[in-house]
């Protein structure tokens, strides 16, 4: 019906008013600029953080899996005194005897002691004891020296690992390995240093000073009822399922637990994070899209407002329009087609600003964020909402003009 | 398109009525006027305000339609089509001239012209050489690419002429063409019509001035919504405004003279 001529013109018609009202087309895309800016920061830095965090987590093993001990939930505290929650070192023993999905185990426990290194002391560091299994699972090796053994834990021995930051801390040689260091009073031998990680997120490793010693014997330094966590690899990140199921079975039976009874600990995969982090990071989507929703309504209006003041302005060129044969479609078209031009403009200025604003995300330092970048869904939905935001608030007045009495619109002054 | 074999009048309206609510008043703007207008003819419709001339040529201009009567153009019964139906009728049949040129601030005068062929239903392709035919037409060929204020207040209404002539229509309707010009320039504009008119087109120029209605062959009178005389230009000025007709000749005489040259 209407003819590839009309389109073009109405095109270009519509970038010209806006061409000719540059300052009031932006005053008026405004609410859509910001809008749209906005959200797609947001969604920038989101993408950002989850890159990051699933980074993160890939580096710490799709397959590692973690233990707690753990009060169920509404469960009298008489009824599950703490000493017969907390894990003990037979249950890790039991996990790597038994769980055939399990490729390597460790229990970890915390002590906090006097660190005496020649004139250095260093009261209350967190001195850790682990399995050999810990290199593993952790992926963490020695750069000098060597890592520990199961015979440094059989035979109680009194060695130790220490980092990079713990031999600055300490003021030890470049290479300590050999040397002895007084550990809350006792002396323990430095076999190995371990590679330092980079800080992360959840503070499971930090690049301050860490000191290791074999786990029986930070067990005989620990109190009688003492909290350590239990970590391990799974054979491979498709088996954590049944493997998490394995250890739950093992765990269950050694603590006694009845099929109906609730569970005193909590296995938990990192596979399951992920997951949980992935729900959190579309719920903030989802309410990034509902600002962008709000925006978009308020920019809307504006939008409106200018559109009914542009017909007012132009009722003699649609009057002109449909003196000349212009049928109503046509010009409802054309100012409908202005509106989303004007929309679209603005989503285009948005998620310029937006990209800018990511990129300005990327190099803030320390934040984490250098992955930040507006994923293509986001762009195509700002621009379809942009779209839809010009359909619906340009109905109103492309309606108006398109019934505009030709008579009427030329006597108007 | 016109069929010039057709014996048909252009225009035949037949009791045409128009009744405009305006609150609680009635006005009665065409009380049952019979006109009928033969192809090639000029003719001047004059009438005080209030005679009902405007809402006469907005009928025949297709913008309204009557209350009651019939209004057939080429033929079609055009007093019951709906709003689309009439846009085409105005797209195809008729070429309007305002009296404030109404032509688009921010476009050439070639853009301007070329205005009806965003809204045919077909034929628009060669729009630029019909646009730049139908400016030398009015001899404006070295004013194409000029916008409306850098133009003469002559020059735009002849620019708005182009771009009612472009498609051929049935009929050229102006209504008061030169209520905005001097009157050096009414006859110039004036003349054109008249060339247009001896090249076939058929011209129905709505007026309340004397001196224009001199130009037409033929010149209708209202007065209260009905036609209050229809006669050939002589007869109808003759006795009473003798020295207008004087000067119409003279001007006719000059401008075809100009036309010839």
């Amino acid at each position: 019906m209407l003819n590839p001529l009309f389109w073009l013109q109405a095109i270009s018609l519509a970038f010209s008013q806006i061409w000719a009202n540059k300052s009031r087309a932006f005053l008026t895309a405004l609410g859509i600029i910001v809008g749209v800016a906005s959200t797609t920061a947001v969604i920038a830095a989101l993408t950002g953080l989850k890159a990051r965090v699933l980074t993160e987590f890939e580096s710490v093993g799709a397959s590692k899996f973690f233990v707690f001990p753990n009060r169920p939930d509404n469960a009298p505290r008489n009824m599950y005194p703490w000493e017969k929650i907390l894990l003990k070192t037979a249950e890790a023993r039991a996990i790597h005897d038994e769980c055939t999905l399990v490729k390597a185990v460790t229990p970890i426990t915390e002590v906090g002691l006097t660190v005496q290194a020649g004139e250095k002391t260093i009261e209350g560091l967190t001195v850790s004891g682990i399995w050999p299994d810990w290199h593993e699972v952790e992926n963490r090796f020695v750069q000098e020296g060597r890592p520990f053994t199961q015979i440094d834990v059989d035979s109680e021995r009194q060695v130790c690992l220490i980092n990079a930051d713990g031999i600055k801390e300490l003021n030890l040689a470049a290479n300590p390995v050999g040397e002895a260091i007084l550990l809350g009073g006792r002396r323990f031998m430095i076999v190995g240093i371990v590679e330092t990680v980079q800080a992360r997120f959840f503070g499971m490793n930090t690049s301050s000073a860490e000191i290791f010693i074999p786990f029986s014997v930070a067990e005989k330094m620990q109190d009688r009822n003492f909290f350590m966590r239990i970590e391990g690899l799974f054979k491979s990140p498709e088996t954590a399922m049944e493997g998490e199921d394995e250890v739950r079975f093992v765990l269950r039976r050694m603590r006694g637990l009845g099929p109906g009874d609730p569970q005193t600990f909590q296995v938990a995969a990192i596979d399951k994070f992920i997951t949980q982090f992935k729900a959190l990071a579309a719920g903030i989507t989802a309410i990034a899209g509902g600002i962008v929703g709000i925006s978009l309504l308020v920019g809307g209006i504006g939008i409106m407002n200018i559109m009914l003041v542009s017909v007012s302005e132009r009722t003699r060129e649609i009057g002109l329009r449909k003196a000349v044969g212009a049928t109503p479609m046509a010009i409802l078209l054309q100012f409908l087609l202005e509106a989303v031009t004007l929309c679209l403009v603005g989503g285009f200025l948005g998620i310029a600003f937006g990209r800018l604003a990511a990129y300005g995300l990327t190099k803030i330092p320390g934040a984490q964020l250098d992955q930040a970048d507006i994923p293509f869904w986001a762009v195509l939905l700002s621009f379809a909402f942009s779209a839809a935001t010009g359909i619906v608030f340009g109905m109103f007045p492309a309606i108006k003009a398109s019934r505009l009495d030709p008579i009427e619109a030329l006597r108007h002054e | 398109m016109a069929d010039a074999s057709d014996n048909r009048p252009l225009i035949q309206a037949v009791g045409l009525t128009k009744i405009y609510r305006v609150g609680v008043e009635t006005i009665h703007a065409l009380r049952g006027l019979d006109l009928t207008i033969e192809r090639n003819e000029m003719v001047a419709i004059m009438g005080s305000s209030g005679s009902g001339k405007s809402t006469l040529m907005n009928m025949l201009g297709c913008l309204d339609r009557p209350t009651g009567g019939t209004y057939l153009l080429n033929g079609r019964d055009v007093s019951r089509m709906n709003a689309k139906e009439l846009a085409q009728v105005r797209n195809e049949e008729i070429g309007f001239v305002f009296q404030s040129f109404e032509l688009l601030p921010r476009q050439t005068a070639l853009e301007n012209v070329e205005l009806p062929l965003i809204y045919a239903s077909g034929g628009w392709r060669g729009r630029r050489q019909r646009a730049l035919a139908a400016l030398e037409r009015v001899g404006l060929a070295k004013r194409v690419d000029h916008r409306p204020n850098q133009l003469s207040g002559g020059q735009r209404q002849r620019v708005a002429i182009a771009r009612a002539i472009l498609n051929k229509p049935s009929i050229l309707l102006a209504d008061e063409p030169t209520g905005n010009l001097d009157s050096a320039t009414t006859a110039e504009i004036l003349a054109l019509f008249r060339q247009l008119h001896s090249e076939g087109q058929t011209v129905i120029i709505v007026t309340h001035e004397d001196e224009v209605a001199a130009h037409c062959q033929r010149v209708v009178r209202l007065r209260d919504g009905r036609v209050l005389s229809d006669l050939p230009v002589a007869k109808d000025i003759a006795g009473r405004h003798l020295p207008m007709i004087e000067a119409a000749a003279a001007s006719a005489a000059s401008s075809s003279g100009k036309a010839g040259a």
